[in-house]
């Protein structure tokens, strides 16, 4: 069985190599499989055949030795399947070369439009096109895409419009469905269609499939436009809830469609199976993500593999929904959005960034193949063209979409505190685009039951081309003439965080003082719920405690320890906290000896040191046997120059602060720039009077890794790399007492912003003030 | 009553009468006590703050400042019509006005010594009181955070400082620059409220 499939997809893909024109036979589309079989078989024999020869060839004659053979078949199916998704990427990349293409065009159209071409090329030249085969699309290239969605989905914003997008997504499809369908069959009565045998049971679940608004068109779009958030999680939530609809009503229809007749119990089992379709998916997805929390809690020791729990056990909730035909998008967007908030507490900020990446590129990659494979397949299939059904199709979409989203607005406004507009109408009624899935839902129509299939594929790959490219390339303009609101770029400020916290037990508060049980009251019972139990189970360590306000600072202080070490300490100054303010501006006069500083916890310290000291340490890491099993990373080795020169500005820049300095000022004032970059100021009146130790102290966090410090700078000196001075200086590293000026000038160029950051970070110790000073600051 | 913006319907004030009377005990005023008897409210970290933000006499709209100890139905109402939501065909005025006196009622909450700023002091405090009941580490975290958000305010409403510049606290005006991202006037409201004004209270 699997080998026939194998074949079948390896026979499909044929049609890519025009250069090295394979062997025949791909599988006729429409509705004769047979042929497909047969042939896929031959070419099976065929392969039999030349190893056959091959071996008959040794035995007979005496043939000199093969230097060089050529052996495709071997590699048919992976080459195929590279060499298309090399040139979906490829193509990805011109659209961004041409200037001003992609701000007019949205991508999905240009994809199309490649595809096409290459269709009409591989028939040129005489070869048959693949299609876009369901199997492939269902299982291959829908479920990255989904599981990006899910993942990231902005859960507040997501919880906040249920009740909307739960009414679009179901009693908007169904409205769809059966208006499209009904006015359908009407038409197809009419004597000058001259479709007698399209009956209703076709043309409603035709409906059925066609009203389905499709996720892959609108994340393609709407990613581009920048739309106010509200409006984009009210299309996409619907775009993503619609499936459990359509799931339901496709089978519903195709099971009629062989029965014949409906009675009143079909009907209510029919909505059964959509409380149980939906409910089902959610259900195994949220299975599927409190275990893969729980794994989670316990990659401490192997964090290599940690993406991958994500990723594998999000597919296995989609193939597990998909066994009992539940819905898969439900469960994959479940799992994604459950597992979330528990996984992202326990894994290593690295594995956060290789999950973030994977996904989009796995997503981004799909989402290319399933545009130019609809351009591939329109120029394929077999097309049967009727101008009244097609026409009659796409107007009724338009026209079902429009009252649709009127009628529903109507209804939702009256339960909803911000109204939508008649603007916002027009967005959610002209984002509605169809796209793949549906192409794909007629695609696995069976013959037997539908003789009208190809029609039912033309009509929709009709509707598909409109929406794309009509409503996808004029919504940007519609979006800036009726001035929507845009989405704000503004990066969430711990102001805003604590607000909206304070304002969230403020109206639980309020609300219990009515005697009201708001939806208030019960988010924060769900939250008392979550952190005293779930939490407790799947997160690993004290981080399981952690409220929200503090995670949330914790990740701006990672953030900016890392921006800080990536420009290198030096004259860049990231944007997260304006720098013009420091910490002695808002302390009280009085000098306090309390440090500033937020007292992290040992894990959380000890990570960021570990970011820091990898960060830093470039070149040693080089040196390192590279070893599968362990990463040792690597980020910035090609900013390293750059990095050098950064920290020669730098040095230069303090040097012209210091001729400023006249008398020895509080040390918080030269550095303050770099030092009030960072939120927790540690420059705070209170170090001053701690100066009089030995600066040696401070080496804290330096010392653990004390010799690999040296050896770095050990290999300067062998490199001889450093840019200014020939002369290195023994121990310039953070250790000693500044004895001499010339020190200081030598110092190894990573001393600094380690400096800087030790003493942000953790260290009560005091910190003297090696670099500011031209004279050691005893006193 | 100079309730100009916080309509509340003849429904909800009755149902909201009822409310006063079983917390009150039947009787004309409430005290605090009261208010400290709901069982829900155990569990709120800003639990003081709530009930005390009922009997400030800066949130009866009367210009009145200081605390009260016990208020009657009238300014029960008053504080509970903050969390109303705006009706839907106003002008921006008026949004803009409905937006400034919910900011101030929790500018209010905040400013507890009434000197029309917010300084590092009471902000730390609003920050251990939101962490209150995280242990050890919310208090110890609790200081870095609130100098954290000081710093940005001070740098978004202020700008550069030179190092001998003090600031002094955050206004009101400051408060409201800050806050522009949250979208105060539809997120601070009770669903309870939220049926047309019909008439104006008594």
């Amino acid at each position: 069985m699997e080998l026939k499939m194998f074949l079948l997809v390896s026979g499909l893909l044929v049609g890519s190599l025009v250069a090295l024109g394979g062997a025949s036979g791909s599988p006729a589309q429409g509705c004769t499989d047979n042929k497909g079989d047969g042939i896929a078989k031959n070419s099976h024999g065929t392969a039999k055949n030349e190893n056959g020869t091959a071996k008959n060839a040794n035995g007979t004659a005496k043939k000199s030795f093969p230097v060089l053979s050529l052996d495709y078949e071997n590699v048919r199916l992976p080459f195929e399947i590279s060499l298309w998704v090399l040139m979906a990427s490829l193509m990805k990349l011109g659209f961004h070369l041409i200037p001003r293409l992609s701000s007019i065009v949205p991508e999905s159209c240009l994809l199309i439009v490649v595809g096409l071409l290459v269709g009409g090329l591989i028939k040129l030249v005489g070869e048959v096109p693949p299609v876009l085969e369901s199997k492939i699309f269902f299982f291959y290239l829908l479920p990255p895409i989904i599981l990006d969605a899910g993942y990231f989905l902005p859960i507040r914003q997501f919880t906040e419009n249920l009740g909307t997008i739960l009414m679009f997504a179901v009693v908007g499809t169904l409205w769809n469905a059966f208006f499209v369908g009904g006015l359908l069959y009407g038409v197809c009565q009419l004597k000058s269609a001259d479709l007698p045998d399209v009956n209703l049971l076709s043309c409603l679940l035709f409906g059925s499939i066609l009203s389905a608004v499709d996720p892959v068109a609108v994340l393609a779009v709407f990613e581009e436009i920048h739309i106010n958030e509200l409006l984009h999680i009210l299309v996409f939530g619907e775009s993503l809830l619609n499936d459990a609809v359509t799931v339901v009503l496709y089978h519903l229809f195709e099971e009629f469609s062989s029965a014949n007749t409906i009675t009143a119990t079909d009907v209510f089992l029919g909505v059964v199976c959509f409380l149980v379709v939906s409910l089902g998916g959610i259900v195994v997805g949220a299975i599927y993500g409190l275990l893969a929390a729980f794994t989670s809690r316990f990659t401490s020791h192997t964090r290599v593999i940690e993406p991958l729990f994500v990723f594998v056990y999000s597919y296995m909730a989609y193939l597990s929904a998909e066994v009992f035909h539940l819905s898969g998008i439900m469960a994959l967007i479940a799992c994604g959005a459950v597992m979330r908030p528990y996984v992202e507490a326990n894994i290593s900020h690295k594995s956060h960034t290789t999950i973030k990446y994977f996904l989009k590129m796995w997503s981004s990659v799909s989402d290319t193949l399933i545009f130019i494979f609809l351009g591939v397949s329109t120029v394929a299939g077999p097309h049967e063209w009727n101008w009244i059904f097609v026409g009659a199709t796409l107007f009724f979409c338009l026209v079902a979409r429009v009252l649709g989203v009127i009628g529903l607005t109507f209804v939702i406004n009256k339960f909803r505190i911000v109204k939508l507009t008649s603007k916002d109408q027009f967005i959610i009624a002209y984002g509605g685009l169809r796209g793949a899935i549906a192409f794909s839902l007629v695609y696995l129509l069976k013959c037997e039951h539908f003789p009208r299939k190809n029609m039912f594929l033309t009509a929709i790959i009709t509707v598909i081309f409109f929406t794309v490219f009509v409503q996808g390339m004029t919504i940007r303009p519609l979006v800036d003439l009726l001035a929507v609101k845009k989405k704000q770029e503004t990066k969430r400020s711990i102001n805003e965080e604590i607000h909206t916290q304070f304002l969230d037990h403020l109206l639980t508060g309020i609300e219990d003082i009515c005697g009201h049980y708001g939806h208030h009251h019960w988010k924060d019972k769900l939250n008392r719920f979550n952190k005293k139990y779930v939490k407790k189970c799947l997160i690993a360590g004290e981080r399981s405690k952690e409220p929200q306000l503090i995670a949330f600072y914790h990740k701006m202080e990672m953030k900016q320890a890392i921006e800080l070490v990536e420009s290198g300490g030096g004259s860049k100054l990231p944007s997260a906290m304006p720098s013009t303010v420091s910490m002695q501006n808002i302390q009280p006069k009085r000098s306090s000896q309390e440090r500033a500083l937020p007292q992290l916890s040992k894990a959380r310290e000890e990570e960021i040191r570990k970011i820091l000291r990898t960060n830093l340490q470039k070149t040693r890491q080089r040196l390192h046997s590279y070893n599968r099993h362990t990463l040792i990373a690597d980020p910035y080795e090609d900013g390293w120059n750059e990095m050098l020169i950064r920290r020669k500005k730098m040095k230069d820049l303090e040097k012209k602060m210091k001729n400023y300095l006249t008398v020895p000022a509080p040390p918080s004032d030269s550095p303050s720039i770099a030092r009030a970059r960072l939120t927790s100021d540690p420059q705070g009146r209170g170090l001053k009077s701690a100066t009089k130790i030995i600066p040696s102290i401070k080496v804290d966090l330096v010392s653990p890794q004390n010799p690999e410090s040296f050896n770095v700078e050990d290999e300067f000196r062998q490199k001889g790399s450093q840019p200014k001075e020939s002369k290195e200086e023994d121990g310039g590293l953070t250790m000693k007492v500044p004895s001499s000026e010339k020190q200081k000038k030598d110092k190894t160029p990573d001393e600094e912003p380690q400096q800087r950051l030790m003493r942000c970070l953790s260290d009560p110790g005091p910190a003297a003030e090696e670099e500011e000073e031209d004279d050691p600051f005893l006193p | 009553m100079g309730l100009e913006q916080n309509y509340v319907s003849l429904e909800q004030i009755s149902l909201l009468h009822n409310r006063f009377k079983q917390l009150s005990q039947n009787e004309e005023t409430l005290r605090r006590d009261d208010l400290k008897t709901i069982q829900d409210l155990e569990s709120n970290p800003i639990r003081s703050q709530i009930i005390e933000a009922f009997f400030d006499s800066r949130n009866f709209q009367k210009d009145g400042v200081g605390s009260v100890e016990e208020i009657g139905f009238e300014e029960f109402l008053t504080v509970m019509s903050y969390f109303r939501a705006p009706p839907q065909h106003i002008t921006e005025e008026q949004r803009e006005k409905i937006r400034r006196s919910k900011l101030r009622f929790l500018f209010n909450m905040h400013d507890t010594d009434n000197d029309g700023t917010i300084t590092l002091e009471e902000y730390r405090h609003v920050v251990e009181e939101l962490l209150s009941r995280s242990g050890a580490l919310g208090r110890e975290t609790a200081k870095g955070i609130a100098d954290a958000a000081m710093l940005e305010v001070a740098s978004i409403s202020v700008g550069p400082m030179a190092p001998d510049d003090f600031y002094e606290g955050i206004t009101f005006e400051h408060f409201l620059k800050i806050l522009n991202g949250v979208e105060i006037e539809t997120n601070m409201h009770i669903r309870f409220l939220n049926m047309d004004a019909t008439v104006l209270c008594k």
